[in-house]
């Protein structure tokens, strides 16, 4: 075979500035490149001397995809710092709000910026024309996602109602029963999603990895719970700079990590792998449905599993609000009481584990910060991935090797600003 | 002729080019309106040509720079969206520290690696025709400017404090819930949407045109905030409009 030479600047239809270079001369890889070259913001310098109850509406704005995620670990890390634990019905609103933003950003993801790959389009705006009725299920699903984060929340992107130690408007009994209504309503669409991804052709690719999320006795862990590795299995929330061994590369504004291997995974596919049992059952029909069980090695399935998890929180979502009613929403005091002190908060955001590590002086305001980011965590595997799947693929020709390496990187859903925070 | 569009970002979180996805019921009219060009977040394709150019985020490198000018060069119109990119918004509150220190604090021994200068809005780079304010953009006010644009007029800026929007709202007033407040001298059209989320106006879409800075730092002390405090909320998105209200 010739020379290839791919170099793709600011690789599209994702969140973030990345390049990606192949060189590969008479059959010879001789460069493979993931490159971020994202504009840094220095959220932990802005950090410096905030005040606890404005940390969170600051760190919101380190993603516009996963805003509600950065305020859950920022106001975990407030509350743990200062000896909080905020009530049932905050812990309950909290899941809600975060099943709008799962289902929002998976279906971003697998409609507005998956899916053109495998109908061969550049947009899902071309695809209006060819593939309406996809495009606006999606549209009608991104909304959902929306419309529980503006009840909820009281906006989709950066929402307002969430506090240190509970919520400063809680959603009516009304809005909570419309919500209800909109999910079951959305089942259809979800079936539908099912049908349609069942309908593409994954690349079969696979490369045996690490992959991390939290875990939690009780439910299939998004906002609380400890972390689990496939190759060391539990560890405690603080082990964390242990698990994460963030390190920097020249030609990478966000930092790379790795654990017990060169590299691993987290985001849709780790949490499948890991906790997989917990599945609702619509979802894990439709994991079965799809081909995906644990363990599983293969990066291009990270698309299934998102599917697989929109399905579960639809369900977890109807669940929460069926909850809510029961117990009837109660106004209640939000009182905090500022002590110096360091806490640590973990969620799972949409793309995987998200850790936010404060330290507060005496009067309440932010000593020290660290932000641990999901994709930051996947850049390393992503690298790798990469190298293997390009040498297991040199008899392609150069667009369709590019647009193989593209789709590969797509499928990690990357949050490059987020990981360059 | 449909108008060209690009959509481009750059210092950010990208939550206002989200806001334009978030018009999902409305997204096949503005597909029918707009010939949209360049959006890297959600398409391949790339024109080269743009009656109108929205940009999402702050300029906070040497590399941006260049790049806005090749935008201003190519684009009719140029429309910075949201607080990073008509304030320079939260990332100007790494202004307050020397570069170096600032690299260091992030990159550690690592730090020359890597560049960055102070983070300044759009206009403070290239000559701008408009702006959305915002963090984020308010949806309806990204469709209104743009049916105004389709119609060739000049789109309305508000210039009421968000204050106004917040009575006409039937807010209860934060300051009678014990808490503090930017709305008084923040430029309103997002109908108070912060506090009546259940939180109170940071002041993120920018201060109104002459605002009476003098009475609004007398509530806030009278509310016991120390200047210091009061530094403090006004910089987390207003830290390019310190000559204002300091």
């Amino acid at each position: 075979m010739s020379k290839i030479d791919i170099k793709v600047n600011q690789l599209t239809r994702m969140e973030g500035h990345g390049n990606l270079t192949v060189k590969v001369s008479n059959g010879e890889i001789e460069e493979v490149r993931w490159e971020i070259t994202e504009s840094p913001r220095f959220f932990e310098v802005m950090l410096r001397g905030r005040p606890w109850h404005d940390a969170h509406v600051l760190v919101s704005r380190i993603c516009g995809i996963c805003s509600v995620s950065h305020q859950l670990a920022s106001l975990q890390a407030t509350e743990a710092a200062f000896g909080i634990e905020p009530s049932e019905q905050t812990i309950l609103l909290r899941k809600l709000l975060y099943v709008g933003e799962v289902i929002e950003s998976h279906i971003l993801h697998l409609y507005f910026m998956a899916m053109p790959d495998f109908l061969g389009a550049g947009s899902v705006f071309s695809l209006m024309k060819s593939h309406k009725d996809a495009v606006l299920c999606g549209a009608r699903l991104k909304k959902l996602g929306n419309y529980i984060m503006e009840i909820v929340g009281g906006r989709a992107v950066h929402p307002q109602a969430p506090t240190v130690n509970g919520f400063g408007r809680l959603p009516s009994h009304r809005d909570l029963l419309c919500l209800r209504g909109s999910l079951k309503e959305a089942l259809p669409d979800l079936e539908s999603t099912v049908a349609l991804f069942k309908g593409f052709e994954l690349p079969e690719f696979s490369r045996e990895t690490e992959y991390i999320s939290l875990t939690h006795p009780e439910e299939y862990a998004f906002i609380r719970g400890s972390i689990r590795s496939t190759d060391t299995g539990g560890a405690s929330i603080d082990q964390y700079p242990q698990i994460a061994n963030e390190y920097c590369v020249p030609h990478s504004t966000a930092k790379f990590a790795k654990h017990v291997r060169g590299s691993y995974v987290v985001g849709a596919l780790a949490r499948i792998n890991n906790n997989f049992e917990q599945l609702h059952p619509l979802a894990k029909k439709a994991a079965t449905e799809l081909g995906l069980k644990p363990i599983c090695f293969k990066p291009f399935m990270n698309n299934i599993a998102q599917v697989v998890e929109t399905i579960h929180e639809a369900e977890e979502g109807i669940d929460i609000i069926d909850e809510l009613l029961r117990a009837g929403m109660r106004e209640e005091q939000i009182s905090v009481t500022v002590r110096a002190g360091r806490g640590i908060g973990a969620v799972e955001a949409p793309r995987g584990l998200l850790i936010h590590d404060f330290t507060y002086g005496e009067k309440g305001s932010i000593v020290k910060a660290n932000c641990i980011i999901p994709t930051n965590q996947n850049h390393a595997n992503i690298q790798y991935d990469l190298e293997e799947l390009v040498s297991c693929n040199l008899d392609k020709n150069e667009d369709e090797l590019r647009l193989l390496c593209e789709m590969l990187v797509r499928a990690y859903d990357p949050c490059i600003s987020c990981s360059t925070h | 002729m449909r108008p060209k569009v690009g959509v481009f970002d750059f210092t950010c979180c990208q939550g206002c080019e989200l806001q334009i996805l978030n018009c999902e019921e409305e997204m096949p009219d503005l597909i029918a309106a707009l010939d949209i060009v360049a959006f890297r977040e959600a398409m391949t394709e790339r024109g080269n040509y743009y009656d109108i150019a929205f940009i999402d985020g702050a300029c906070s490198r040497e590399s941006e720079i260049v790049s806005l000018k090749e935008i201003r060069k190519k684009a009719k119109i140029v429309i910075p969206i949201g607080a990073c990119a008509c304030l320079g918004g939260v990332n100007c509150l790494k202004n307050a520290y020397p570069m170096d220190e600032v690299l260091k604090a992030e990159y550690g021994e690592a730090a020359s690696y890597y560049d960055t200068i102070p983070a300044r809005p759009i206009s403070a780079v290239i000559p701008i025709d408009f702006y959305i304010p915002g963090c984020p953009i308010v949806k309806e006010e990204f469709i209104r400017v743009v049916q105004e644009l389709l119609a060739a007029k000049v789109p309305y800026q508000p210039n009421d404090p968000v204050c106004a929007e917040c009575k006409a709202g039937g807010n209860v007033c934060v300051f009678d819930k014990g808490m503090t407040c930017l709305g008084p001298v923040t430029r309103g059209g997002c109908k108070a949407t912060c506090v009546t989320g259940g939180a109170v106006c940071w002041g993120c879409r920018g201060l109104i045109d002459e605002p009476n800075i003098h009475a609004e730092k007398e509530i806030l002390e009278s509310a016991g905030l120390s200047m210091e405090d009061i530094t403090k909320r006004f910089n987390l998105f207003n830290v390019c409009q310190e000559g204002v209200w300091k």
